[in-house]
């Protein structure tokens, strides 16, 4: 038989929704990444303009935010003007008038939906309200992690063959009438089949299903993710997208049964419709020119001063000090910035550095007893190696309140009368004195402080995964990490790696509050691997013979630092030599009053913290935030980041940047052909641009690309959240999390020769799709003229910052105590 | 002693009050006044208890202030201090207390600071009328503020499209549990010929003496207040609400619907168990069905995989076992457990947030393969049924839609074709000619009267149902809710002389309120341009006050305890004899509908997302 021709064509369909789909991990794998990657390959205002023009999605602020933030000088004239000349606006009046007082009207129509919408608006029947509920039901119970009690009985198969399964074992059916039901159990799931049955009209196909998946994109992103990653549940869970669209038009044919019987009509001739093309080419829009004008004006205002204050500072001569007390590894996270420039102060013989938190060793941990792996590196990377852990005496404690009996009937009986007062007394005291609790997520239940890790390999494999590293193979990552960051001589007796991780209770985002270059987990387990590395004699006469002399007395340890309570551990302080041990405790004052310095600095967000009090006593304060059952914001993550920049610490380091900026240390000098800056740009474009517009969007657009207000969240199957109990995943972060953030894209700043950093990244195309498609801006800083240039229109080009004067800091620690607010770049001295 | 029992009652009142007045910017004022106010309240409570169980601890009763009094006829608040009232009122307090003082953060920033702390001590002024309550009216009084405070919280976010949904699903079905309410309270009237106080009703010589000749009227009674338990309470069939109200912030979800509210069906049985203590059929029926409630509810709560939902059924299930024991008698135990599931699942849906790292790192260290839940003696077949069965939550949402939501739908359809002219051209007339005939019914025939009466009240319940199914003319359905009373009145004075005072009682107050609705609703639609309710409006965001007014009006209009409304309808039940039960039935359920559609108007005016705001709104959400 001659294949007849079709005009839909399933798998392209099905390729486009997995591609526009959020595409958001379960909750326990939370890794930012840009909530529109599907637009990346367009330049980033071509690319939101469609994602708002076909998806309705809100991807800018609102013009009259940025009217309000004019008038409160966040955006300057100075800024405006520079931008109508660089984007070629001839005529500035005109433009600036436009920007500041025409009325747009905003009738655009959102393409996605309109056809759905019809068996509302023309036939009475919502769809909506009748078929999702026992949809997501469905595959929540079917996907669920360990919530339900009675888990779903068939899970050998994929979806569809366990709901056959399901449905012909028993007396009750899944549906209401017989059609849909014969098509389960008759295997007859074809797509096209049962289009031909809703729809009917073949044109008409692609619409609808990408209506119908848009209507509760969180579920079908989940879907399309399992399906993607089978392994990010860990209890395994057939089910592709294609099921769950099969599934649903299944459901709405029995919808349609019901509602007009055995002999409905498909959807095509209960009423004329007429097709539209969802991805037509869009028409220019004045509106939005000038909301585009308005936000590269935000954005440059914010950039130009902190351009300026990194050129004023150039002059500032920091003298080489050859006697280091120590020099401490941080992850590049914006939230160490501060805690980088308090441990300065605080020491100022010290040096810090920035590096990605996984501190370039990639692998798969597993701690005692655990039954699976976690992985402990960048996402995207896949580990060969595993690192597991034994002789842990850390217990992890139970609180029967999640316990499964609390819901049966006897023992429910049971345990609401005696349970039940002891939760009285719980919740009075977890009210007025918040403590540790074992529904507390503490970033040290990760690894056991004092456990034993198996880094180094013993001739075992597990799985495919080599238990350990060779010695070789630490050489290559500790000679990697150490080049890159250009820390290759003037060795300090301690060097520190401090990974990090926090702490948070009634918090099902977080994983989000982890690190990132860890895969949403704490940096411990890293630090500890590292640090046995840099202190392996057979890797220094390796690292000797390659050029890197570590001089016998310096050694490294391991830390985590709590970015929510500001507290910092250290691992394995026992093989530190005497002298070291001196004075490692006395570096530990320095950790401990940075720490407290911290703490106070991230108060000043906080409204309900009185930061008129002692760094120490609001350091418990802040403390306190991170164990108590109603705080929802125990602490404010990446918000406010907006920079990443790549350079040596001189650049920065008398310069005030209000934890705004990833840092990433690294020297020209030391690798000249940018062979490590490549390794850095590739991870820090997708880490640090990932994170900032997710920021981004889910600030701009809380209710459709954000997850909304978290207070009335409700935890789904363990691996996404949900307003009430039918509603759609809500993927994104919540409000609570990105109130104070500023939607500002973000801006590398790299130390190094426009060609060799030009070189550089157009060597991986879908880095430089990043750069090249203005995701993020990219400037660079020549370090022999000490000039900048910016790169637009894959070239570099000059820039003089357009503001010439930055306020010196006089008081932080008043601004700190007094100003909720972004605070301005400022150069401290 | 007894006097101080109107504390209980004013206190909240009070800082409900106060809390009207504050500022919205001033989180910190707002809620200290609340936590105050309980806090107060609870210290109050506490005192009052320990001198009242150092003393003889008898029950007390405050016959309070008399609101209207005939000759035949009193309505008076009451109130009454037992050891049931004790331990609900401490309960209530404690946790109210502490989620007053967590929300005080919790809430830190979120749009509507204030109406929350308004709508919690709203709720818990009527949780107190309720559990302070001496008479069926004084409990209707605060019923009705329950019913009317959950509406709100559970549409707290209410610019979203599913919390207006399920608060208006939630309300329906305590506005179906009150005609239970409404019919007892009618009943109870002509039992005891006086509005019978809690006090006297545990006299077991009164109450033996009446059932003996009245034994009918008396399971009746218990009956219709057992309906009304088992709606405030989530028991069967009506139990598919309370998963659907954990739609607010989640310690507003934790005290009303994992604790508070869900357990005031309880205390309505423990309540009035001395009546039914005698009547073993009755205890028979809530025997029976409290065992039906807690295994269907505990095998729903089992596969459920959201946790909010899962809290919900197995609160429903040991709430199945509490009124079970009160109907074997064990008061004592019914409190204890009630005191014991409302402080674990209070707590349990706190912690809920945290199921996620907890479990997932139970599931880490413990993951055990092997099927969770299964049974290995009970056939294969059976257990999939029942899973299935419980996963779609035994079909119970869709037996609410099509056996009690649905009809009502229809029926206002079919009268689709009653237009506003009709209204003047027929009805106007009809009801001229009603009342002339009404004026003049010793000239006709007793049967004639019976049928026009039964005539008219229909008329009214057409007219509400009409108003129920109206999209387009809001005016004309806000006048079909208000006139609506005024059939009722017409109806009702067939039956006998009632005079120009009551009837003035009745209608001042709802007519009033009309007046002052179609104000609001012309301003609106002068504003806007149309005034169109197929779709949810959210006029609550650009007409922030007039939403609150015309909520006012609305509960003005319908009855609610705070125009002389309310007393006029308590008034005119006691007007309909006891043998008009299907008089009753279609007076008190028009009564019902009425406040439906009120609160259906409210909805879709001023609820649900706001097209012209400039935050979008998630689809399903």
């Amino acid at each position: 038989m001659e294949k007849i021709h079709s005009k839909f064509n399933e798998e392209h369909v099905l390729h486009e929704l997995s591609h526009y789909l959020p595409a958001q991990a379960p909750l326990k794998d939370f890794i930012h990444h840009n909530t529109l990657h599907a637009f990346q390959h367009d330049e980033f205002f071509k690319g939101i303009e469609k994602a708002n023009a076909i998806f309705g999605y809100n991807v800018t602020l609102g013009i009259d935010e940025y009217r309000e933030l004019y008038a409160e000088g966040k955006i300057s004239d100075a800024s405006i003007t520079h931008i109508l000349k660089t984007e070629n606006k001839e005529d500035t009046q005109l433009w600036k008038e436009k920007m500041l007082h025409e009325q747009f009207q905003n009738h655009s129509q959102t393409r996605v939906g309109s056809l759905r919408k019809l068996w509302k608006t023309k036939n009475g029947l919502d769809m909506d309200a009748l078929s999702h509920p026992i949809l997501f039901r469905v595959i929540c119970s079917y996907l669920d992690q360990g919530i339900s009690i009675w888990r779903f009985p068939e899970i050998s198969g994929g979806f569809l063959k366990n709901l056959k399964a399901l449905e012909s074992s028993g007396y009750v059916s899944l549906f209401q009438g017989k059609t849909a039901r014969k098509y389960l159990l008759t295997e007859q799931w074809d797509i096209e089949f049962l289009l031909q049955k809703v729809i009917g009209n073949e044109e008409l196909f692609e619409r609808y299903l990408i209506d119908q998946q848009f209507a509760h994109p969180g579920w079908s992103g989940m879907v399309s993710t399992v399906e993607a990653m089978p392994e990010t549940l860990l209890d395994t869970r057939r089910i592709a997208l294609k099921e769950l669209i099969a599934f649903e038009l299944l459901i709405e044919i029995d919808v349609l049964e019901s509602k007009m019987g055995e002999d409905f009509l498909p959807m095509c001739q209960l009423l004329p419709i007429e097709n539209v093309d969802l991805f037509a080419p869009i028409a220019y829009s004045e509106h939005f020119e000038v909301i585009r004008l308005w936000q590269i004006s935000y954005e440059w205002n914010y950039y130009d001063s902190v351009l300026n204050g990194l050129k004023q500072n150039f002059n500032n001569k920091f003298e080489n000090t050859t006697s280091q007390s120590f020099q401490a590894l941080f992850c590049i996270d914006d939230r160490e910035c501060s805690i980088r420039r308090h441990l300065e102060t605080e020491d100022p013989n010290c040096k810090t550095f920035g590096t990605p938190g996984f501190f370039g060793v990639e692998f798969y941990y597993q701690p005692e007893n655990g039954k699976f792996y976690t992985k402990h590196c960048p996402a995207p990377v896949t580990p060969k190696f595993l690192i597991k852990e034994t002789d842990a005496t850390q217990i992890h404690k139970r609180d029967l309140h999640f316990h499964h009996q609390t819901h049966s009937l006897l023992f429910g009986w049971l345990i609401s009368q005696s349970l039940g007062f002891w939760s009285a007394m719980k919740l009075f005291v977890s009210i007025f004195r918040p403590t540790m609790s074992p529904a507390t997520a503490s970033s040290l239940k990760h690894m056991d402080e004092f456990s034993a890790l198996s880094i180094e390999f013993k001739g075992e494999t597990e799985n495919g995964l080599q238990v350990g590293y060779k010695v070789e193979e630490m050489a290559d990552r500790i000679e990697t990490l150490l080049r890159s960051i250009g820390l290759v001589e003037n060795f300090a007796p301690i060097i520190y790696l401090i990974g990090h991780g926090s702490s948070s209770v009634n918090n099902p985002h977080y994983a989000a509050y982890d690190c990132g270059a860890c895969s949403g987990r704490p940096g411990s387990v890293n630090a500890r691997v590292m640090s046995f590395i840099g202190n392996h004699p057979s890797v220094r006469e390796i690292l000797a013979e390659r050029g890197i002399n570590i001089p016998q007395k310096t050694q490294f340890v391991g830390g985590l630092q709590d970015t929510t309570r500001d507290e910092i551990v250290f691992y394995d302080e026992d093989a530190l030599s005497v002298e070291n041990k001196k004075m490692h405790s006395e570096n530990k004052q320095s950790f401990i009053a940075a720490s407290d310095m911290n703490a106070l600095e991230r108060s000043r967000r906080f409204e309900l913290v009185d930061t008129l009090n002692t760094p120490e006593k609001v350091h418990e304060k802040v403390k306190l935030r991170s164990v108590s059952l109603f705080e929802p914001r125990p602490e404010l993550n990446h918000a406010t980041n907006t920079l990443c920049i790549v350079g040596g610490r001189e650049l920065t380091k008398n310069v005030f940047l209000d934890r705004r900026a990833f840092m990433n240390s690294y020297s020209y000098k030391v690798d000249p052909d940018g062979k490590y800056l490549f390794g850095i740009l590739k991870a820090c474009a997708p880490v640090c641009g990932g994170i900032n517009l997710e920021y981004y969007f889910s600030r701009v657009d809380n209710q459709n690309l954000g997850a909304g207000s978290k207070l009335p969240h409700n935890v789904m199957g363990l691996f996404g959240v949900a307003n009430g109990i039918d509603g759609d995943l809500r993927p994104g972060l919540p409000s609570q999390m990105i109130e104070v953030h500023d939607p500002i894209r973000l801006l590398i700043i790299v130390e190094h020769f426009p060609k060799v950093v030009l070189e550089t990244i157009q060597k991986d195309a879908n880095t430089y799709e990043w750069f090249k498609n203005n995701w993020v801006h990219l400037v660079v800083l020549n370090p022999e003229t000490k000039t900048y240039f910016k790169f637009q229109n894959e070239v570099f080009e000059a820039y003089e910052p357009v503001s010439s004067t930055v306020e010196i800091a006089k008081d932080l620690l008043a601004n700190f105590r007094n100003n909720h607010d972004n605070l301005p770049v400022y150069l401290m001295n | 002693m007894e006097l101080l029992l109107q504390l209980f009652v004013l206190l909240p009142l009070l800082g409900y009050v106060i809390s009207l007045f504050i500022p919205e910017k001033k989180e910190r004022t707002l809620s200290a006044v609340a936590y105050s106010t309980v806090g107060i309240y609870l210290l109050a409570l506490i005192a009052f208890t320990i001198n009242w169980l150092i003393g003889p601890h008898k029950a007390l009763n405050l016959k309070d202030v008399i609101i209207y009094h005939s000759d035949e006829y009193e309505f008076y608040i009451d109130f009454y201090f037992d050891r049931i009232t004790a331990i609900f009122a401490f309960v209530g307090g404690f946790l109210t207390f502490l989620i007053t003082i967590y929300s005080r953060v919790y809430l830190h920033r979120e749009n509507g600071y204030k109406r929350f702390f308004n709508t919690i001590l709203f709720f818990f002024l009527g949780y107190n009328i309720t559990v302070f309550s001496g008479n069926f009216e004084t409990l209707f009084m605060g019923w009705e503020v329950l019913g009317i405070s959950s509406f709100l919280l559970i549409a707290f976010y209410r610019e979203r499209y599913l919390p207006v949904k399920n608060a208006l699903k939630v309300f329906f079905i305590y506005r179906i549990g009150d005609i239970g309410l409404i019919l007892a309270m009618w009943l109870s009237h002509h039992l005891w010929h006086e509005n019978i106080t809690f006090a006297k009703l545990s006299n077991y010589e009164i109450i033996h003496e009446h059932l003996q000749n009245h034994s009918f009227e008396g399971t009746i009674v218990a009956l219709m207040v057992l309906i009304a338990a088992y709606a405030k309470s989530a028991q069967l069939p009506f139990s598919s609400w309370l998963p659907r109200a954990m739609e607010g912030p989640t310690p507003s979800s934790a005290i009303f619907y994992g604790s508070l509210s869900v357990h005031l069906g309880a205390f309505l049985m423990l309540r009035t168990y001395p009546f039914i203590e005698n009547q073993y059929i009755v205890r028979g029926i809530m025997i029976a069905m409290g065992l039906f409630t807690s295994f269907v509810a505990m095998n729903i709560a089992r596969v459920q995989s959201s946790v909010k939902s899962q809290i919900a059924y197995s609160s429903i299930s040991q709430i199945g076992l509490i009124f079970i024991e009160i109907a074997l008698g064990f008061e004592t135990l019914a409190l204890i457990h009630f005191a014991g599931n409302a402080f674990l699942r209070t707590y349990q849906l706190l912690v809920s947030p945290s199921v996620a790292s907890y479990l997932i790192r139970e599931q880490f260290f413990n993951f055990n393969p092997a099927h969770r839940g299964a049974n290995k003696f009970i056939p294969k077949k059976l257990m999939n049924s029942v899973y299935l069965l419980s996963l779609k939550e035994w079909n119970l949402d869709q037996f609410n839609y099509a056996w009690l939501w649905h009809p009502l739908k229809k029926g206002g359809r079919i009268f689709k074709f009653v237009r506003e002219r009709h209204i003047w051209m027929i009805f106007l007339p009809v009801f001229i000619l009603g009342v002339i005939a009404s004026v003049n019914k010793e000239l006709l025939s007793i049967d004639l009267v019976r049928v026009l009466e039964i005539v008219f009240a229909l008329i009214g319940l057409i007219m509400v149902l009409r108003a129920f199914a109206e999209y387009k003319n809001v005016v004309m359905s806000w006048w079909l809710i208000a006139l609506n009373h005024c059939w009722i009145a017409l109806a009702v004075s067939f039956n006998e002389n009632f005079s120009i005072t009551e009837t003035f009682l009745y209608l001042s107050g709802a007519l009033v309120a009309a007046i002052f609705g179609t104000i609001i609703l012309k301003k609106i639609r002068n504003k806007e341009g149309r005034l169109d309710i197929s779709e949810f409006n959210g006029f609550a965001v650009p007409y922030k006050t007039l939403a609150f007014l015309f909520l006012l009006c609305g509960l003005g209009i319908t009855g609610f305890p705070i125009t002389p409304t309310f007393i006029g309808e308590d008034l005119i039940f006691s007007h309909i004899h006891e043998n008009q039960f299907f008089l009753a039935a279609i007076i008190s359920i028009s009564l019902i509908i009425d406040g439906l559609a009120m609160v259906r108007i409210y909805a879709r005016l001023f609820l649900g997302p706001y097209s012209g705001s400039s935050v979008s709104v998630q689809h399903s959400s």
